[in-house]
């Protein structure tokens, strides 16, 4: 019985940190390049779902395209974000930055009240997604172990992206020291466009899960993930990529241990407890997890 | 190499000099008083009632610019400030009998405080400032994004607990305070004078200097012997009382509020109002406030235009206008309409020579 319950937390865990781990790697790709910190992110996640509601409320698309779709249409909103809202404040503080990518979130959210309904709209899911299989003696619907074997695959190709490629050489360095990265003829423009399609196609793919776990879309879907994204980034690491794929498996690890030991009284300051822990990490330990290269977060 | 030569902003501008720094807080002072008088003597509600709610808010403004614009930190936080000033106050000011009728779970030991509105208003900034007080210290250590994520988190742990605890805000259901609204006009311009006051003293103060010196370089600053996280840690609390003030004005004006009211929503708009102002200086929150309160209420005659008369559902429409008008002026304008400069009556001195320095750039 005992070891029941562990297999199913640890099912849980597994999959769900698979989830916030793609949500984190989203956030720190933009982070790690042009140090903005990109409260705008939660919006590549409702555009997508909302596309995913789109196509597959009013076409009759094969599940495959719909999907297919709603990535790029998170890609596309990223696009979109960098070049239009971002890139002209590329050289002004960072705080300007960081004002920009609020007001485009805010703009965006009301722009779905407006445009398509306040309320939740649900997302017409394919049904094999919430088939209940059995692992190990316990049931779990089938998205879990899919989110689990799309997010090795991603990170398989993200790393030999990083590794691999000129790209992603390019990235690392960009990353690194940014303006000594241009003197050495890296463009700016494509590795911060390439950051912002990463973390694009990240949101298109966390949106099919997510919508599939919730069942629908409203105004405010992409709060969540963005909070989300800000804790597990905020535990592993704002400036390495492995430490913000291990926050996020770590945020999903103390968010099941606070929901099945806290009492039932206390479940609605969840929340708060959890970002308690985020502030105090950032004052006990602000480089996280795992360093990234040397950046100053503290004075004194 | 002549280090001389490095700093052009100090010879071509001359600094203030004490007349010309008083004139500031003078200039915006008649300015709000004058203001606020017109709406006063046109003596229509409606009017009356957007030029109090601008009013409480150049007091908010007011407080988030003495911490963000004299630090440089973007400090999400201080909305959980105005929340805990609003609710706190009105819990002090409420009679018993309205307490146990709008909120009847409340704990018996908060029914039974009971005092004047300006000593609740008062007391409820310091318990807000002494929260501020308890939890910041740590934090002052954090910069640039790290320092903003931390005061993000804050603003939720703030807004969780706000919008949980039922026996104190009566949870996510409204609070009344009652029939009648204690905070006027005049109240708030009072009170808004006052803010102007000790905000503009605060940022020429010894105080303010070196918390301006922190931002525009943190090494040279430390080296200089400043103290930057006592420094950030008062100034914050300051804003924290200052914004409370606000909140209790707020509170007591609207009569009846909730949690969320104080949450992301109200840092848009305090941040939009400061930035497009230009939150390097008291001119420019005081500014910025007015233009954005005109420009808010413009818009929203816009929208029930609009939406009365059918066209279509605007609804809303407001706060994607502003988004759109604050990032059209952070790329035009970054330091916002004022450029960071306070508004100030400068006398030529006739007497001030062109420093030397200039002449030796060409050598």
């Amino acid at each position: 019985m005992n070891l029941q319950i562990l297999t199913e937390f640890t099912i849980n865990t597994i999959s769900m940190g698979s989830l916030y781990a793609l949500i984190a790697l989203g956030l720190v790709f933009v982070f790690g390049i042009c140090q903005l910190v990109n409260f705008a992110y939660g919006e590549f996640f409702a555009v997508s779902a909302y596309t995913l509601y789109f196509l597959g409320t009013f076409t009759s698309l094969p599940w495959f395209m719909v999907f297919l779709l709603g990535i790029f249409a998170g890609v596309a909103i990223a696009f979109l974000c960098e070049v239009v809202a971002f890139r002209p404040f590329r050289d002004r503080s960072m705080d300007a930055l960081l004002v920009t990518s609020f007001a485009v979130s805010v703009i965006a959210q009301r722009v779905y009240q407006l445009s398509i309904s306040p309320r939740p709209k649900a997302v017409p899911i394919p049904d094999f997604m919430n088939r209940t299989v059995t692992i190990f003696g316990i049931g779990t619907p089938l998205r879990n172990p899919l989110i689990i074997a799309t997010t090795a695959v991603l990170l398989i190709a993200l790393t030999l992206l990083m590794k691999k490629t000129t790209l992603g050489i390019a990235m690392r360095g960009a990353s690194e020291n940014f303006t000594t990265a241009r003197l050495m003829g890296v463009p700016a423009n494509l590795v911060i466009l390439a950051a912002f399609i990463i973390s694009g196609l990240l949101a298109g793919v966390v949106a099919i899960f997510l919508s599939a776990r919730t069942g629908s879309v409203e105004p405010m879907a992409g709060a969540g993930p963005l909070l989300i994204g800000f804790i597990a980034v905020v535990i592993g690491g704002m400036h390495s990529l492995p430490g913000s794929v291990v926050g996020g498996f770590v945020y999903a690890g103390i968010s099941n241990v606070l929901s099945l030991t806290l009492p039932t009284t206390m479940l609605s300051f969840r929340d708060a407890i959890m970002f308690a822990i985020v502030i105090a990490f950032l004052v006990i330990k602000p480089e996280g997890m795992i360093r990234g290269n040397y950046h100053e977060e503290r004075v004194g | 190499m002549n280090t001389a030569s490095r700093k052009p902003s100090a010879s071509r501008k001359p600094a203030l000099s004490s007349f010309s720094k008083l004139s500031t807080p003078a200039i915006l002072i008649v300015v709000l008083i004058a203001v606020d008088f017109f709406a006063w003597w046109l003596n229509i509600p409606f009017v009356e009632d957007i030029f109090t709610v601008g009013t409480i808010y150049l007091v908010m403004v007011l407080g988030f610019q003495l911490f963000m614009g004299n630090s440089g930190i973007l400090n999400w936080s201080y909305a959980g400030y105005i929340a805990i000033g609003a609710f706190a106050s009105a819990i002090l000011s409420m009679e018993p009998v309205d307490k146990l009728k709008y909120i009847p779970v409340m704990y018996p030991f908060l029914v039974n405080l009971h005092m004047p509105f300006p000593l609740a208003l008062l007391l409820g900034a310091l318990f807000s400032a002494l929260v501020a007080a308890i939890i910041a210290w740590p934090l002052m250590r954090l910069t640039d994004s790290v320092g903003a994520i931390t005061q993000f988190a804050l603003l939720i742990v703030i807004n969780v607990i706000l919008s949980q605890w039922q026996e104190v805000t009566n949870g996510p259901r409204t609070f009344t305070l009652g029939q009648s609204r204690t905070t006027s006009l005049g109240v708030a311009l009072f009170v808004a004078v006052l803010a102007i006051i000790v905000v503009f003293w605060f940022k020429e103060s010894s105080l303010g200097i070196k918390l301006r010196a922190s931002r525009d370089d943190r090494y040279a600053a430390r080296s200089s012997g400043i103290n930057i996280i006592a420094t950030r840690y008062l100034a914050y609390i300051s804003s924290a009382f200052i914004g409370a003030i606000g909140g209790g004005l707020y509170s007591h004006y609207i009569v009846s509020i909730t949690a969320a009211a104080f949450y992301m929503n109200q840092v848009f708009v305090l941040l939009t109002m400061l930035v497009i102002g230009g939150s390097m200086s008291v001119s420019g929150a005081f500014f910025g406030t007015v233009l954005i309160t005109l420009a808010q209420q413009g818009l929203r005659q816009v929208e029930m235009y609009l939406t009365v008369h059918g066209y279509i559902d605007a609804s809303g429409t407001t706060e994607i206008a502003l988004g759109i008008l604050m990032i059209l002026f952070l790329m035009v304008l970054p330091n916002g309409v004022t450029g960071g400069r306070e508004v100030a009556l400068r006398i030529r001195s006739r007497v001030r020579e062109k420093p030397k320095e200039d002449s030796v750039e060409t050598v």
